[in-house]
């Protein structure tokens, strides 16, 4: 019988690898124009690191080092960054750039095409506050989508705060706002209006609980916000002014984008590309998870999953036929 | 792969079986011309009118995958698949069932089980949403996982009570069979792929206000 490798980890051989190699290198040279140096962690660090506050990015794997210590397979690179940063660059003067090309491990549901080996090429910018920081990655993320050869994508952009805050104008209470929010981040629009009109809220706040999710577009969308969501609009404005035609040209405004790990704090980003029905990475800005490793300092960043990327790059190049 | 040619503006996967006539009616209604479908029983995808059909339990599986944008499928189906990644947009109110926990007439099999032999046998073709049940109300429970005809399993002495879908209870009654607790109640939902959800933004809108429209909201 042959010998088996864990369901969600895989072999790659010469083909496929030299076109992954390409791959990256295209995607390398982006990070290196931009001025993003590259780091390796180790894929192993201590379970406290990723455990604290904030951090929310559990991890899947744990081992007893031989002290009994509790190690960690790293679940993304965004927490081990910000470790780097609070112990390696203490006093350096911001803003501070890094990308990484770097394995990631996470618990994967059985025969659903689920990795739990995923390969991520990424960047960190600390110590760059929104809106100028947030439009420098978006830029890089969309040179790299375009060095790597796609040509159909999208960036969704979001803003974590915006929804709770909603929530919290109009008084909903901690219980229903939680229940609320767990609909919003497993896109059961059928749950929020369930709970929504269990609020018993005024006919319009109602309303606006409901279409505000559902909001997504160009940038007309952003147009005559008022109320409430004046100032989400305003600074997705500002933001959007501050890009290049070809990337503005990408963006996608998803108002009801929630992303599920804890230490995304203003906008949040999603790739998109029609050849692949799930998104190819994401990222987004994490104002204070940096204060937890002793340097408080705003941050913005992405992940991508290159597996994805190159799915869907061979999907675009089988439908250009 | 089948040559799709022309793409249609929304690929929707729609289930054959109970949910099938009225998500045609619908479909018919909002201006998607189902007569080829309803001709037509063996063949599977129509490409004229962007329309694969399924058995309802996969529904979720190609929506997911983005094999189809869009897709109809029982809430059933979508609590006992809760992990899967898809957008659920409306309660599209047709094919009420209600799920229930259902055993033989007479003094209740499962209060025996439970106090003589400290947990019970549930036969059911939804594992998850039974497990969870008796989880919930604090009940240890075997589930025996079976793929069809699940009345038979109380009958020929293979589980104490049965977890299913019901809308009449007519089968259910012809099995001798009565309903001991209900679990919820499950309707037709029309759920959405997250990046067709994004990308194909304008078609899903309008698909789901001319729906809404013809729900009479």
């Amino acid at each position: 019988m042959a010998d088996r490798i864990p369901s969600g980890t895989r072999d790659v051989l010469p083909d496929e690898m030299r076109e992954l190699r390409a791959l990256t290198e295209r995607i390398r040279s982006v990070f290196d124009r931009a001025g993003y140096g590259e780091v390796y962690t180790p894929a192993l660090e201590y379970e406290r690191t990723f455990t604290r506050d904030g951090s929310g990015a559990n991890g899947a794997y744990r081992v007893f080092d031989e002290r009994g210590n509790v190690l960690v397979l790293r679940s993304d690179m965004t927490v081990p960054i910000a470790r780097l940063v609070g112990t390696r660059y203490p006093t350096a003067e911001p803003p501070l750039r890094f990308c990484y090309f770097s394995h990631a491990y996470r618990s994967v549901r059985p025969q659903r095409g689920q990795s739990r080996e995923f390969l991520q090429a990424g960047v960190e910018l600390i110590g760059a506050p929104g809106p100028l920081g947030t439009a420098e990655v978006l830029t890089v993320l969309c040179d790299c989508l375009e060095a790597a050869g796609l040509q159909s994508f999208r960036i969704g952009v979001g803003d974590q705060g915006l929804y709770p805050a909603l929530l919290d104008g109009f008084g909903v209470s901690a219980h229903a706002r939680a229940l609320i929010l767990d609909e919003l981040t497993t896109g059961d629009f059928v749950g929020v209006e369930r709970e929504v009109n269990r609020l018993s809220l005024p006919a319009d706040e109602a309303e606006l609980l409901l279409t505000v999710p559902r909001m997504r577009g160009g940038p007309e969308i952003l147009d005559g916000l008022d109320g409430p969501l004046h100032d989400a609009g305003a600074g997705m404005r500002e933001m959007l002014s501050l890009l290049a035609p070809h990337v503005a040209a990408r963006v996608i405004f998803d108002f009801g984008l929630v992303r599920d790990l804890d230490y995304y704090s203003g906008a949040i980003f999603q790739v998109y590309d029609p050849a692949h029905g799930m998104p190819l990475g994401a990222g987004g800005r994490y104002d204070q998870l940096l204060a937890g490793f002793g340097r408080d300092l705003p941050a913005v960043g992405f992940g991508l999953d290159i597996e994805r990327v190159h799915i869907a790059l061979t999907a675009e190049e089988r439908d250009r036929g | 792969m089948v040559e799709r040619g022309q793409e249609p503006p929304l690929w929707i996967a729609v289930p054959r079986g109970a949910l099938l006539t009225e998500t045609l009616d619908l479909l018919d209604e909002v201006g998607i011309d189902t007569s080829e479908v309803r001709q037509n029983d063996r063949k599977l995808l129509f490409a004229d009118v962007g329309i694969i059909t399924m058995r309802p339990s996969d529904v979720p599986t190609y929506v997911e995958a983005g094999a189809a944008d869009i897709g109809i499928t029982g809430k059933d189906v979508l609590i006992e698949q809760a992990e899967r990644d898809v957008h659920e947009l409306a309660d599209l109110r047709y094919g009420r069932c209600t799920m229930v926990v259902a055993s033989e007439t007479g003094p209740d099999p499962v209060e025996d089980a439970l106090r003589r032999l400290g947990t019970v046998r549930i036969a059911t073709k939804y594992p998850k949403i039974a497990s969870n049940h008796f989880l919930a109300t604090g009940r240890q429970a075997e589930i025996v996982e079976v793929k069809g005809s699940v009345e038979l399993a109380p009958l020929a002495g293979l589980a104490d009570a049965i977890v299913d879908l019901t809308a009449t209870g007519t089968t259910l009654r012809e099995n001798n069979l009565v309903i001991r607790e209900e679990i919820t109640v499950c309707t037709a939902r029309l759920i959405a792929n997250p990046v067709a959800d994004r990308l194909k933004s304008a078609a899903i809108d309008t698909l789901v206000s001319r729906i809404a429209t013809s729900l009479g909201r």
